[in-house]
């Protein structure tokens, strides 16, 4: 079975061409998505359904920095672990524990709540470019500590989301 | 003059007949049907000239049933018996219907769906739908004077699995192939968007009698892609006259309502809302059954006022739907209105400022829906010219999971994923021992189960006894392109499996259906087998033609023995489909559709693998 990026046609790089992956999709799901075979016979169907259910999960997992980083990781045998492997540097740990705390005090106040978040989503471009410096150099086991580190921070990403929904 | 050409029977049809299809828009309120005639999407207008059908049924005690404004015309005399906004009842239990307790009804608090006890007897939201919808069919049939290949029914796009259900269960009963349920928003993106060429990405709020949908797409050439959907299944217009009606009887200071008063204040109150669209003030003017006399001035600016809160309740979604597509509202094109609903002046002024743009609304709000399903029907019926193609590309709009121990959803399936879509997921077993496991499917975003909807609950049985944890049980989520769900689970050290399409809990089973047709149509049970007799034989038609087409192109991938043994199954088909013997013509369906299985996944290898191969990105794009 081809793997996400052989099914695209593309290589296994982190750094992906989005516009080709796009393209290569649509290509791809203009062939196989069900709407195209209403008409067919039932055995048609079905693999009409598995196809595009399996262009939609790869393109999925392609298009997003976390899944796609973690997908190369498990490609070349080096497992997240995310649920057992908590252990983080405690700079890290230091970090989210501060911007938790400045969450807490910018309960009202928009202007300290923006300069959080601005800080926190620099933070996650930089995380992610980080990760991308451990691909490039084939680390997986660096590149999949540091993906642990990018999971916490999206997690906090979501939680100011949330409450950017009650400051309004 | 051009000979008309007959095929051969049994031969595919020509190339360029035109197969009938319709799309269909089961409103809340009213419903309409569309078709795509010379390449122009048009709506079906009764023998009267007019468009809309109410959504209203009135059964009668003989057992008919009127339907649309002669039902209409009756349901302040007889609102028992007469069924509004139906839509709002699809796939709900008594408790979650919204002022169930001003509804006139005769309600049954039946597991699942609701049912309505009425002089022709009990009948469930579905049976009331489908009476909607046979009348649509007849409609149609009557106008294109032939039979119809298919139908693609709109939904609400955020309806979930039981409500989606239901809808699917009642084109059936009213004798309609369904080619695709749709997305209300995506079926007049599809409208607006052929109609205006557009490109970039654009909302589509759609506020109509019962429902709100809030859809973010982006359309490129040839592509509809939805990034994110939200709504409320239980907004809409008719919360607006409901609102108007308290406050009448507040201001009027009535005693409680009978049943037949509430019906005439309803009625009024829609009148008003609608009035108030155009006019800054009305007067309300009613004789109720007791003789008092209601009679009291409201402004527009007051019925603003008392319906603000509802018009908050769009905006909420709206940004939780831009959240989830990852963009600010600076990166939205433009905001397409739907339904009759977005005629309200406070609506548009409220998504104006929400958007930062003015909405657009060159699109009759009630039709483009409706337009948008007979473009998308007309194209998979297989009408489309070459070159006249699209993508559509839908997502779900509320995640799908299962309960865990101590009553939590875990999510297996989030929302908004791109469909068809398919999960799976391992668990194990909590005793030693245990050789059962309970499956309860759930859809929604809260975290408790009792916090989500119940879709299913199924069992997985015969697991060979083993300590706790070490069963192995695989649970796969898959979710078709009509946005329907089934799960499958496996035990994976004994190979043990159970599987379910998610009906039991809300849908009906085939029997259930069978009765259903039999009652609605009060045909002999001697006419329901002589039908499902033809729809075998149209559909072992269907499979020979497919197939046959198939080896025609491609039946160099195949070896001579399985060429040999899918023309033997071929051959099998061919000799029942003319048959009386509806089982064996079942039989051999299947068994043909399982002997091509195989080939149908060579062919589609093989196309794939030719659709990038050598191709430069300027070529993709």
């Amino acid at each position: 079975m081809q793997n996400h990026f052989e099914l695209f046609q593309l290589a296994p790089d982190f750094d992906l061409d989005m516009a080709r992956l796009d393209a290569a999709y649509r290509e791809i799901q203009s062939r196989v998505h069900p709407d195209k075979f209403v008409g067919a016979s039932t055995a048609e169907q079905r693999v009409a359904m598995q196809w595009a259910t399996r262009a939609n999960e790869a393109y999925q997992t392609l298009k997003n920095p976390l899944k796609r980083a973690s997908y190369l990781c498990e490609l070349h045998g080096v497992a997240l672990q995310a649920e057992s492997n908590t252990a983080m540097p405690a700079e890290f740990l230091m970090q989210q524990m501060a911007w938790r705390e400045e969450l807490d005090e910018a309960k009202n106040d928009r202007a300290a709540f923006e300069r959080l978040e601005t800080e926190v989503l620099q933070a996650h471009r930089d995380q992610i470019a980080q990760i991308a410096r451990h691909l490039a150099k084939a680390d997986f086991q660096h590149a999949a500590q540091s993906i642990r580190q990018l999971m916490f921070l999206e997690k906090f990403i979501d939680d100011l989301d949330h409450r950017s929904e009650h400051l309004i | 003059m051009a000979l008309l050409q007959i095929s051969e029977p049994g031969m595919s049809t020509a190339p360029h007949q035109h197969r009938l299809a319709i799309g269909i828009d089961l409103g809340t309120t009213n419903s309409l049907v569309a078709t795509v005639k010379n390449s122009i999407p048009e709506i079906l207008s009764d023998d009267e000239g007019r468009a809309l059908l109410p959504s209203v049924v009135r059964y009668l005690p003989n057992g008919h049933a009127n339907i649309g404004f002669k039902a209409q015309a009756a349901q302040t005399s007889d609102p028992k018996n007469t069924v509004l906004s139906v839509k709002r009842l699809m796939g709900r239990g008594l408790k979650d219907i919204a002022y169930a307790e001003n509804l006139p009804y005769d309600f049954l608090d039946t597991p699942g769906m609701v049912q309505i006890q009425t002089v022709a007897g009990v009948k469930s939201p579905v049976e009331i739908s489908a009476q909607i919808l046979a009348t649509l069919r007849q409609r149609a049939e009557d106008a294109l004077g032939d039979e119809l290949v298919g139908a693609v029914i709109t939904v609400p796009a955020y309806f979930d699995d039981a409500q989606r259900q239901a809808t699917k269960d009642a084109a059936k009963l009213a004798g309609l192939n369904v080619l695709r349920l749709l997305n209300e928003p995506t079926a007049a993106a599809i409208a607006y968007g052929l109609d205006n060429a557009s490109e970039g990405i654009y909302a589509v709020y759609d506020l109509g009698g019962g429902t709100f949908d809030i859809s973010i797409l982006k359309m490129s050439k040839g592509v509809f892609e939805v990034l994110a959907t939200g709504g409320d299944s239980a907004l809409g217009g008719d919360d607006f006259d409901h609102r108007l009606l308290c406050w009448i009887s507040e201001h009027a200071k009535l005693a409680p309502l009978s049943d037949a008063d509430t019906r005439l204040l309803m009625v009024k109150s829609r009148e008003i809302k609608e009035l108030l669209s155009t006019k800054s003030e009305t007067q309300i003017d009613a004789t109720l059954g007791s003789g008092e006399h209601v009679r009291l001035t409201i402004s527009a600016e007051i019925f603003a006022d008392m319906t603000q809160h509802l018009i908050q309740k769009t905006i909420q979604p709206c940004k939780k739907a831009l959240r989830d597509a990852g963009l600010q509202i600076d990166q939205i094109d433009g905001v397409v209105l739907v339904g009759g609903a977005t005629r309200m002046p406070p609506v548009r002024k409220a998504v104006g400022a929400f958007f930062q743009m003015t909405p657009l609304s060159n699109l009759d709000p009630d039709k483009v829906v409706a337009l948008g399903a007979a473009i998308q029907a007309n194209l998979l019926a297989g009408n489309r010219a070459s070159g006249d193609d699209w993508l559509l590309l839908d997502v779900i709009p509320l995640s799908l999971g299962i309960e865990t121990m101590g009553g939590l959803a875990e999510k297996v399936i989030p929302r908004n994923s791109t469909i068809p879509c398919a999960r799976a997921q391992e668990f194990t077993t909590f005793k030693d021992g245990q050789t059962a496991l309970a499956i309860h499917v759930v859809q929604g975003e809260r975290e408790l189960v009792s916090d989500c909807r119940s879709l299913a609950r199924f069992e997985l049985r015969g697991i060979p006894p083993m300590a706790a944890g070490a069963a192995r049980i695989r649970i796969t989520y898959q979710v078709d392109a009509d946005g329907l769900l089934s799960v499958s689970a496996r035990e994976l050290r004994s190979n043990v499996e159970a599987s379910i399409t998610v009906k039991p809990s809300y849908g009906l089973d085939d029997a259930a259906i069978t009765r259903m047709l039999q009652d609605t149509h009060g045909t002999a049970e001697a006419d329901m087998q002589a039908r499902a007799l033809r729809e075998q034989q149209v559909e072992a038609q269907r499979i020979l033609l497919a197939t046959r087409s198939a080896l025609d192109a491609d039946a160099h991938l195949l070896s001579a023995d399985e060429l040999a043994a899918i023309t033997q199954l071929i051959s099998v088909l061919e000799q029942c489909a003319a048959s009386e013997d509806r089982e064996a013509i079942v039989a051999a369906i299947e068994q043909l559709s399982a002997g091509t299985d195989v080939f149908a996944a060579r062919r589609m290898d093989q196309s794939v693998r030719a659709v990038l191969t050598g191709k430069t990105l300027e070529q993709l794009i």
